[in-house]
């Protein structure tokens, strides 16, 4: 099937939805990373500043996600049917996740008695998104079963060791984009107490990284070994561009520069994202259907092209303002 | 009735979607009143329509923000239960509803932004221009959603290659008859819920004493709008009844409870669908009326449900209470507001306690008539989900087990039990407080299009009665 040649329309989707994963996973990232170390503490305080640096932006950020969904559902709908039914669960979380999480910013204001939902609805809402999204693309890495183009495992296929050695893996590396944010949007006891919390935040990462390596060359060496970066020499670079990234994250907290921690971590999510469209190109869903097989009719790519190259700009550019508008430390905090 | 993963799978989709409309319905009409009002004050100067707009627009972006949350649910349903129609018919749907999506981002990212936020920062006539917009906007969602519907109700502008239904002609898929009469259905029934509810509040408050000036503009606005909007509703329902009747034979029948090929038929007011023996128990039936309704003469053949093959068949009882009660909640509205409006030409509309009480009662009319008619237009479609090509049972996601859908079934109410019964109360303690005494100029700061929820948690405590401090 899969000598078949994508067209220019499919090639555009695909890419469009790909940086739409890539921005979603660096902006939710961060919002996820605060809500995770939102649990770790007590102090209201903090826990009051730390909301406030991520207020303005967390809904925008989501925004993404929801045009991944709706994107692959127009331009690429068997991906969309094989990769929903084959993570009916981890979405099924994902989405209470979210809806708690989203919930949580405006009710806990209103509420003293029940506040306490909120917050554990905000941290454990934040955890779980992180975990299933790291646990599918462990899972994703494995392979995914399919037949006729539709999905053919069972429901639990996704909860696979590696899978949850994933996402343990994204729980941490979210909570380290997390402390990278509010290094930079804010001063005093807070930045501190996030810049103490980066250095252990990387220790971790490093050894999930390590023993998922170990993983994937001890035990699991046939599923990964699927994926296309033992052929792919040249994209070897990605990774180690990933761990150079973590480096300077590390030499960043130590030189106490606040803007860099969190740029090394996104250049590290960046690299592990490439590294990711190394193994898996052209599979679209690893190692059964390709971008040219997923493809929808031209007539579909082409009548959604006119709404796309009208809208996805004004988000971006809505994004970027919103940013601009917000920009800075929060001191005051913006309510 | 054995439980499976497809009719878990439709109750599930059944139990979201329900919980779903009612905020866009909600809106769509909000939207349209915001406008209005807004118009009304540009154009009069008066200040008294500033503070209704304040009032309501804080309601407005609650709504705005409930619809959002349980909207992104939507968007993965097709996806999680319903993969083989998301495969098959993802090239037709997957546009339609991309589009209903860019459509949402483009309003929060533009205008929703100004409406919220930009009342000092721009001109009054732009302001005006960002709140007809806004309006605007939120008519074309519905339009998609729509026409996505319209498509599965009765499917037209495809070819099937492959197995999968594609698009052959988009003109035919978003601009087709159907979706022409269906959509104002659906618009008119949005403005009518907002007319109602608006209309309720200031019944309220006439009630209670409060916010007179306020609920008085209300009051006459909203029963005004519903008196003239609710017979355009009913002749456009007409229209949709006919469509039914024209494409969805054993649809029409099973509205109608009618069993046999009669001539002249009969009409069924009211019955106990009896399926399993293919009659009508208790019936109450006027001869001859059936035809009237369905071909205009009294002496037509109507076609029954024995017609049609036992596995054509849509369920019956279903449909035929759900239109019913839709039907009654319309003539209902109608009695309200043409009465309401004799007592306000008789200058007696703010005196007659039981006539405020009973348009108090009815703010629910509007609600209960929208997921009514979608419970007919839907449950009616069965058994199929998209028209005469897919049937609804070889639709659903192949690898789903009866234990996954329990249980996803199982979260989704116990979530939104938990966010529904805040979110509710919320918009309860908005409506219950009413409108401020004059319009402060509110400066928020952390709020933005796509973070409504926060806007009128701001304005709240910027008027002073919240009683609940930020931070």
């Amino acid at each position: 099937m899969s000598e078949l040649q994508a067209s220019d329309l499919a090639l555009f989707w695909a890419g469009v939805i790909a940086l739409a994963i890539m921005v979603y996973v660096i902006l939710d990232g961060f919002d996820l990373g605060v809500g995770i170390l939102f649990g770790t503490t007590t102090d209201e305080a903090k826990r009051v500043s730390m909301m406030n640096t991520i207020a303005p932006f967390w809904d925008g950020n989501e925004t993404w996600l929801v045009i991944v969904g709706a994107g692959l559902f127009a331009t690429f709908p068997t991906v969309y049917a094989v990769f929903l039914s084959a993570f009916y669960i981890p979405v099924l979380l994902l989405l209470f996740g979210l809806i708690f999480r989203g919930v949580a910013f405006e009710f806990r204001y209103r509420s003293q008695r029940l506040r306490w939902l909120w917050d554990g609805g905000f941290f454990i809402g934040s955890i779980v998104v992180a975990f299933v999204q790291g646990a599918a693309v462990g899972a994703m890495m494995r392979g995914i079963r399919v037949v006729d183009g539709q999905y053919a495992g069972g429901s639990f296929d996704w909860l696979h060791p590696f899978a949850v050695l994933t996402g343990i893996g994204l729980v941490f590396g979210y909570a380290l984009l997390g402390a990278g944010w509010i290094v930079l949007k804010s001063d005093g006891a807070l930045r501190d107490w996030a810049y103490a919390r980066i250095g252990w935040l990387l220790v971790i990462v490093f050894a999930i990284i390590a023993a998922a390596f170990a993983t994937v060359l001890s035990v699991d060496t046939g599923a990964v070994a699927q994926g296309h970066l033992a052929g792919r020499a040249w994209g070897w670079v990605f990774p180690l561009l990933g761990v150079v990234a973590l480096l300077g994250a590390a030499w960043a907290a130590r030189a106490r520069r606040d803007a860099w921690p969190l740029a090394c971590t996104a250049l590290f999510f960046v690299s592990a994202f490439l590294t990711l469209g190394v193994m898996f190109w052209p599979y679209m869903v690893p190692y059964a259907i390709t971008v040219a097989n997923a493809a929808a009719p031209e007539a579909s790519l082409q009548f959604l092209f006119y709404g796309g190259v009208v809208v996805l700009p004004v988000i971006a550019i809505y994004t970027i303002g919103v940013y601009w508008v917000f920009r800075g430390k929060v001191s005051g905090g913006y309510g | 009735m054995e439980l499976d993963p497809v009719i878990l799978s439709r109750i599930q989709f059944a139990f979201v979607i329900s919980f779903h409309i009612i905020f866009p319905a909600f809106t769509i009409g909000l939207a349209a009143w915001l406008a209005t009002i807004e118009g009304a004050r540009l154009f009069t100067g008066n200040a008294l329509y500033r503070r209704v707009f304040d009032f309501w627009i804080k309601v407005f972006a609650v709504s705005f923000g409930m619809g959002v949350v349980t909207g992104i649910v939507m968007a993965f349903q097709f996806g999680t239960n319903w993969s083989v129609l998301a495969a098959k018919t993802g090239s037709i749907q997957g546009p339609l509803l991309g589009y209903e999506a860019f459509t949402a981002f483009m309003l929060e990212a533009t205008f929703f932004g100004v409406m919220l936020l930009g009342r000092e920062r721009v001109s009054p006539r732009f302001y005006f221009f960002a709140c007809c917009m806004v309006s605007l906007g939120t008519m074309f969602s519905s339009f998609w959603i729509l026409a996505n519907n319209s498509w599965m109700q009765v499917p037209l502008g495809h070819e099937i290659v492959d197995g999968k239904i594609v698009p052959a002609d988009w003109m035919q898929i978003v601009l087709g008859p159907v979706q022409m009469v269906r959509w104002p259905h659906m618009l008119l029934a949005a403005f009518l819920t907002s007319a109602m509810c608006v209309a309720a509040t200031g019944a309220w408050y006439t009630l209670r004493g409060v916010h007179r000036d306020e609920g008085r503009v209300m009051l006459h606005w909203g029963l005004g709008l519903v008196a003239v909007l609710i017979p355009v509703q009913l002749f456009f329902g007409h229209l949709t009844g006919l469509y039914v009747l024209k494409h969805q034979p054993a649809k029409f029948a099973a509205i109608e409870a009618r069993w046999k090929n009669e001539q002249p038929a009969s009409e069924v007011l009211i019955a106990w669908p009896d399926e399993a023996n293919e009659r009508n128990l208790f019936a109450i039936t006027v001869p001859k009326l059936g035809s009237m309704i369905a071909s205009g003469n009294w002496t037509s053949a109507e076609v029954g449900l024995e017609s049609f093959p036992k596995e054509d068949r849509p369920p019956v009882v279903i449909p035929f209470f759900a239109f019913r009660i839709m039907v009654g909640m319309g003539l209902l509205m109608l009695a309200v507001s043409w009465f309401g409006n004799f007592l306000r030409w008789r200058g007696q509309l703010e005196t007659q306690r039981w006539f405020l009480w009973c348009t108090y009662l009815s703010f629910p009319t509007g609600f209960v008539a929208v997921l009514t008619g979608w419970y007919t237009a839907e449950v009616g479609r069965q058994p199929w989900v998209v028209y005469g090509l897919l049937r609804t049972r070889d639709a659903v996601t192949p690898s789903l087990t009866t234990g996954d859908v329990a249980f996803s079934l199982a979260g989704y109410v116990l979530v939104y039990a938990v966010v529904y019964s805040f979110g509710l109360y919320y918009i309860y303690s908005l409506l219950r407080d009413g409108p401020g005494p004059d319009a402060t100029p509110v400066a928020v700061r952390g709020a933005t299009g796509s973070r409504p929820l926060a806007f009128a948690g701001h304005a709240d405590t910027a008027t002073g009665r919240a009683g609940r401090q930020q931070p």
